[in-house]
């Protein structure tokens, strides 16, 4: 339990996926201008992100062992038509929730933090429920630098900027300054 | 394979008439068959050289821990005894490396371990004598702790060669704070947490392992006699 | 589309549409893995291969690749390609491997491949699709370049692990962290807008 817990704060904070590995910049980048657009992208990649631990664990349990030339090949082949699946599922069951989240994922498919997740749980040999955890963390971590950037986007648009710094250099800075911020959560559960 | 993909294209309505789907199939199950193929011959060109690669890297690093063993031998956990068969299901083996000197005599054991440090995990590799109970040598494998203060931990040689001939179970004390006690380990001013953590390692490890080691000493050759039941604790 | 010369396809994607620099794309390697010189170029050396290679096939097989599947094809390719830049580092290079970890793997995802693909080698012939991808490996390799001088001289005092200002240089260590990835390219792209304002101005003076 103790070692989920460590997994999942790990990944959440400590190592946060978008500020300490830069996986996920793009949504970062894009999204993250309004707070509700981002806590809801931050959502569907955490959903996303659930079933990439999942797929990439079926994948290192049964069918690389015997060919571990074909992983890159096939985590991107199976995780992007299984979240299509999925998308067209959302979109039959639940209309409103489609809405929501649903036009995140055809985005959301080809985003590094997706593919990353699966390499970095292989890479660290994490079991089914470590796996799980660690997409969980992942996820809500880039929840949290969203919105994060979103709210602070939100009060620079009124700041006095200098017109050089607007737009990706302030965002730049900006996330200097959280990746910063968040090298405080390091040494958190090892003491 | 080429069965999932098909749904991973743009949308494919209206359908263009003079594309029939068995093209789209064929197209996607060529192109991955051609991959694959591609990457089954690059696969076996470079398989021997990484082998090589990895071995390589894990000789060096045993032969730093143990002092340049003239031979070592590979060893692995079955059934709370040490064996020098892989276990017959294993996927990644408990390993453990023992290592001779020129006279053929045991010199210790090599033992890779990895915990949490300040950053992320920290595995390492340390030589083990459990005859007389002392750490033979450090050396930290992987790391993401902090450069300049946390990485001291690897890259601060002074440091690195107070595990040669501490005696386990290892204690942490502030550098300079010690009273001479050969199980004490300074920690590093500004790493507390990474260089408690490299000593927390090698304790859990032969908390873990270290009974085995001993027994596998005593009873050189003949470790199958001793039942599993009989587990000391340190 | 308007028509290009090859020089224009060459020159373009080095400084005027840099893919980093310019067109913001393939952040995440160019980011990640500019701590030092050495990694950032080979990480733009393995980039770099991928994109060629990539874009030759693709533009050779432009005509056998229906559309409706073509986004899949280019993915397949690409992956193939990376991989085999994967293997190939494990096997010659094996620290730079290890420094470089799953960024490699990463390459797959860059976004500034694929939309070469789309934009330019899915269109093209052979040899201008070739100069395309050069000139934007070239483009990428030096933007990465640059951000693995800053962060490394200002982060560790060394260029390519050569010490440069002596022992009693206290290095900046936040420009090896990942905050000084986003300070630097940040502070980067400040600069750059600085440099086109003022050439604009003089340009309207003049």
């Amino acid at each position: 339990m103790e070692n989920l817990l460590w997994i999942l704060l790990s990944a959440m904070v400590v190592n946060n996926f978008t500020l300490a590995l830069f996986l996920g910049l793009c949504p970062f980048m894009g999204v993250s201008a309004r707070v509700g657009t981002a806590l809801r992208m931050g959502m569907a990649n955490v959903f996303v992100l659930t079933i990439t631990s999942l797929c990439a664990w079926f994948l290192n349990s049964f069918v690389l062992p015997h060919a571990p030339y074909l992983r890159l090949i096939s985590f991107i082949v199976v995780i992007a038509s299984l979240v299509q699946i999925v998308e067209m599922v959302i979109k039959k069951v639940s209309p409103t929730l489609f809405r929501q989240l649903g036009i995140f994922l055809p985005l959301i498919t080809t985003n590094c933090a997706i593919l990353g997740l699966a390499i970095f749980q292989t890479n660290r040999g994490y079991d089914l429920l470590e796996g799980l955890f660690f997409a969980l963390g992942a996820g809500l971590g880039l929840t949290l630098a969203l919105v994060l950037m979103a709210s602070i986007r939100e009060t620079t648009e009124l700041a006095d900027v200098p017109d050089l710094a607007k737009g990706t250099a302030l965002v730049l800075i900006v996330a200097g300054s959280l990746s910063l911020a968040f090298m405080g959560f390091a040494g958190l559960l090892s003491t | 394979m080429s069965d999932d993909r098909t749904s991973q294209g743009p949308p494919t309505f209206p359908p263009r008439p003079e594309v029939s789907a068995t093209r789209l199939v064929a197209t996607l199950g060529l192109a991955g068959a051609s991959a694959g193929l591609v990457l089954v011959v690059v696969f076996q060109a470079t398989q021997p050289a990484i082998r090589r690669n990895k071995q390589a890297a894990l000789d060096a690093a045993i032969a730093v821990v143990l002092n340049d063993p003239a031979r070592v031998d590979t060893l692995y956990v079955r059934d709370g005894a040490l064996s020098a068969e892989p276990p017959p299901d294993g996927k990644a083996p408990d390993r453990v490396w023992s290592g001779f000197d020129d006279d053929g005599r045991p010199v210790g054991f090599a033992l890779v371990a990895g915990e949490p440090g300040f950053q992320d995990v920290v595995r390492l590799i340390f030589g083990y004598d459990p005859t007389s109970r002392t750490v033979l040598g450090m050396k930290v494998l992987e790391s993401k702790e902090t450069p300049g203060l946390g990485d001291k931990i690897e890259k601060d040689a002074a440091w690195v060669a107070l595990f040669e001939g501490a005696e386990a179970p290892l204690v942490p004390v502030k550098a300079g704070g010690g009273t001479g006690d050969p199980r004490e380990v300074d920690t590093i001013t500004g790493a507390t947490i990474s260089s408690k953590a490299v000593i927390r390692i090698i304790n859990h490890e032969l908390e873990r392992i270290g009974p085995l080691l001993e027994r596998h000493r005593r009873g050189a050759g003949t470790a199958d006699a001793d039942a599993p039941e009989r587990e000391e604790t340190p | 589309m308007r028509e290009t010369t090859p020089r224009e396809d060459l020159v373009r994607g080095i400084w005027r549409e840099n893919p980093v620099l310019i067109q913001m794309l393939g952040l995440c390697p160019a980011l990640a893995v500019t701590n030092t010189v050495a990694n950032s170029l080979a990480m733009g050396i393995a980039t770099f291969f991928v994109l060629c290679g990539s874009s030759v096939l693709v533009s050779l097989l432009k005509k056998a690749i229906p559309h409706e599947v073509r986004i899949s094809t280019y993915i397949l390719i690409i992956a193939t390609f990376v991989t085999v830049a994967d293997m190939t580092l494990e096997a010659v290079v094996p620290t730079i491997h290890k420094a470089l970890g799953a960024f490699i793997a990463l390459i797959v995802v860059n976004c500034m491949i694929l939309g070469r693909q789309e934009a330019f080698a899915s269109k093209r012939p052979v040899s201008r699709a070739l100069i395309d991808a050069v000139g934007t490996g070239l483009g990428f390799t030096i933007a990465l370049f640059l951000m693995g001088a800053v962060r490394e001289i200002l982060g560790s005092g060394t260029f390519l692990g050569a010490s440069l200002f002596g022992p009693r240089f206290e290095p900046w260590v936040v420009f090896v962290l990942p905050a000084g990835g986003f300070l630097t390219l940040g502070f980067l792209l400040l600069g750059l807008s600085w440099w086109e304002r003022r050439k604009r101005d003089r340009a309207e003076a003049a």
